[in-house]
């Protein structure tokens, strides 16, 4: 219990620089960004009253002094008070959110786990036949872990959709259907995901194998693998029940740190997939100058992040009991 | 600029000739030093053509935005990897991008690579309060996900110039390794020798500078790497979305402008596959330089980095010893390697 609080109390100081930082940020925009946002507003359509007193608040730039405008942002962060998108005027920016965070949610979970699954088995075989073929090939990963994920994505794209027609080039889903549990959206939604999944997994699934790998070279040196050996178990079992058990604890670890580079990296790809996710719609903010969407989506990632990371935390109490006692 | 960093850290060997033994018996035992390892000299070769891309090529290369009469020509004997477009020469591009990217990496990294040392390294052998703060500092910028703050932050600042996205690299990419840092920090300042040199009443300062530095000096060096790479990657990504000056060359621009005149789809592949293919060739050739050096150093590496009796010994002294950058994990790769 004491674990799980101080891991707690950690992530909410980082959940809580992070949002001053968000607070900090709007200050580098030259000028008024309010003003800007409002004139670009009214060019497209009538204003709700309001809407600039919401604007100044949750871009920390309202009335009074420093703290007060501190305080402001901070409640009408709280609230999620965002105000109105410009990129998709009026609608509010609380709406885009909601409807594009289960696309990268979905798509992002399936492909990382994907690429764990295949990277921690194929760094386990590895491992154990050290020296063979297999073995040779990790340092061939390096390579694919120096690739751009959105150039992976392009080349998938040319072959996939130009040389060979597979597989549809963008959009999480067939425009022309309504979304819903029907056969046909689900299908068309997969077929969507193939690539950008394949783009994630191929450029991630590298470090993971090569992690996995060098734990279990590690760990097959330990006395109880040796003992095991000697007790005559098959080398199945050895590989697996003693060996890899106890060598995949830091890629469960590494798991959570991991996260926020696979985030980075499928917020690009999205942008090349056209993927209606939050990482296209983080691209029309910043194209558009769309400062309350852009806010609202940093804080959305970060807050994603930092809570995977704490529960991948205290997961990892439960399952390595060491990290319990430790300081 | 690369290379010289990089041998320099490969021990001795690699010092620049000084009174004691000639040039040429230092050069050779620096040329058996490399030879030794397939992937160090691999990795080598692969940068220093890309240094002599990126610095000398540039002088030779044409008006890399000049337009000509050939428009989107294959590559051929007066256009080496063809044209684009407007009739530009995508061979000329690439070296001119190439410095840049490179320039654009290796300042990121360093820069990051020196916040890394002072908090991680400054942290560790001050210990108590001050190594609570940094240590705490360090984990949240580790777990504040990188690139959105970059790309919020380089939005906001309208793009800005290279100065703005070497900081802004920098700053986001230092926390992984500081952190290692900090816990080799832990486990040298008890060594035997560096109680000796606090009994002998040396400064602090010293203590770091000659005792604790040059013993991590194999750590920083690959985290160095891993910066660069992180550092070329982070800016291709930016430039890709725009967010960089179109006028800077780099790989990223690059991709950028064939994107956006959608050379793949026109089958102008010979626009769109050169940048990308560079960044992940110099991505591999760097981690293979520092598979390479730990190959090299092993000996020394088992010296101060010791097995496992020593290792589970070590692990209470971490902040979080649950967890491990991928990075922290690489080393010991080498070392089997070698064995």
């Amino acid at each position: 219990m004491r674990y799980i609080l101080r891991k707690l109390g950690f992530y909410l100081v980082a959940a809580w620089i992070a949002v001053t930082l968000n607070f900090a940020l709007p200050r580098l925009i030259p000028g008024d960004p309010v003003q800007l946002i409002m004139t670009r507003q009214s060019q497209l359509g009538p204003v709700p009253p309001g809407e600039e007193e919401v604007l100044r608040r949750m871009l920390g730039l309202g009335h009074g002094n420093i703290l007060g405008q501190y305080w402001d942002y901070l409640v009408s962060i709280v609230q999620l008070k965002f105000g109105l998108s410009v990129t998709y005027f009026p609608t509010p920016v609380t709406t885009i959110l909601r409807s594009s965070v289960l696309w990268t949610l979905v798509l992002v979970g399936m492909a990382t786990l994907i690429s764990v699954l295949i990277g921690i088995s194929l760094g386990t075989l590895a491992g154990w036949k050290r020296g063979t073929w297999l073995d040779s090939l990790v340092p061939s990963t390096t390579f694919l872990a120096a690739v751009p994920y959105f150039w992976v994505a392009l080349l998938l794209i040319y072959l996939f959709t130009q040389v060979w027609t597979v597989f549809p080039d963008q959009f999480s889903y067939d425009p022309g259907l309504t979304i819903g549990w029907s056969g046909e959206f689900v299908s068309s939604a997969v077929r969507h995901a193939v690539l950008p999944a394949i783009t994630i997994v191929v450029s991630s699934v590298g470090g993971w194998m090569l992690g996995m790998r060098n734990m279990m070279v590690s760990t097959l040196s330990e006395d109880y693998v040796s003992a095991a050996e000697a007790k005559g178990l098959r080398s199945r079992t050895v590989m697996l029940g003693y060996a890899a058990r106890n060598a995949v604890l830091p890629s469960v670890a590494g798991f959570a740190i991991s996260l926020g580079f696979v985030i980075s990296g499928s917020l690009v790809m999205e942008m090349v997939f056209s993927y209606q996710g939050i990482g296209f719609q983080l691209l029309q903010a910043v194209s558009n100058n769309d400062y309350p969407l852009m806010q609202a989506i940093f804080l959305v990632i970060t807050f994603a992040v930092l809570s995977a990371n704490f529960l991948v935390d205290v997961l990892y109490g439960f399952v390595d009991p060491r990290t319990r006692l430790a300081r | 600029m690369t290379t010289a960093d990089i041998t320099s850290a490969a021990g001795p060997a690699e010092l620049p000739p000084g009174p004691s033994g000639g040039p040429a018996v230092r050069l050779a035992s620096a040329w058996r030093t490399v030879r030794r390892s397939r992937r160090l000299s691999i990795g080598l070769a692969l940068i220093a053509l890309f240094v002599l891309l990126g610095v000398v090529g540039p002088f030779f290369a044409g008006d890399p935005n000049g337009f000509s009469m050939d428009l989107a020509q294959p590559p051929s004997g007066s256009h080496w990897l063809g044209t684009t477009q407007t009739g530009q020469d995508v061979f000329d591009q690439l070296m001119v991008s190439t410095r840049l990217s490179l320039v654009i990496g290796v300042a990121a990294a360093l820069l990051a690579t020196a916040i890394s040392v002072v908090i991680g390294i400054g942290g560790g052998f001050l210990g108590g309060w001050s190594d609570e703060t940094l240590s705490l500092l360090s984990n949240v910028f580790l777990v504040i996900p990188g690139l959105p703050l970059v790309i919020v932050i380089s939005s906001y600042s309208r793009g800005g110039s290279l100065t703005a996205t070497i900081l802004v690299i920098a700053i986001t990419s230092w926390a992984a390794s500081a952190r290692v840092l900090r816990a080799q920090t832990l486990s040298l300042r008890t060594r035997d020798y560096v109680l000796a040199a606090r009994l002998y009443g040396e400064k602090r300062w010293r203590i770091v500078l000659v005792e604790i530095l040059p013993n991590e000096a194999a750590i920083i060096v690959s985290q160095f790497i891993f910066a660069v790479i992180f550092a070329i990657l982070t800016q291709a990504g930016l430039a890709f979305l725009g967010l960089q000056n179109p006028s800077d060359l780099t790989w990223g621009n690059m991709l950028y402008f064939a994107q956006n005149a959608e050379a793949l789809s026109s089958g102008s592949w010979w626009w769109f596959v050169p940048p990308g293919l560079c960044i992940a060739v110099f991505g591999a050739a760097m981690s293979l330089i520092s598979f390479g050096l730990d190959e090299v150093l092993d000996p020394k590496l088992r010296v101060y980095r010791p097995g496992r009796q020593k290792r589970s010994r070590r692990q209470p002294d971490r902040q979080h010893p649950d967890r491990q950058h991928p990075d922290q994990q690489q080393p010991i790769q080498g070392e089997e390697a070698a064995r």
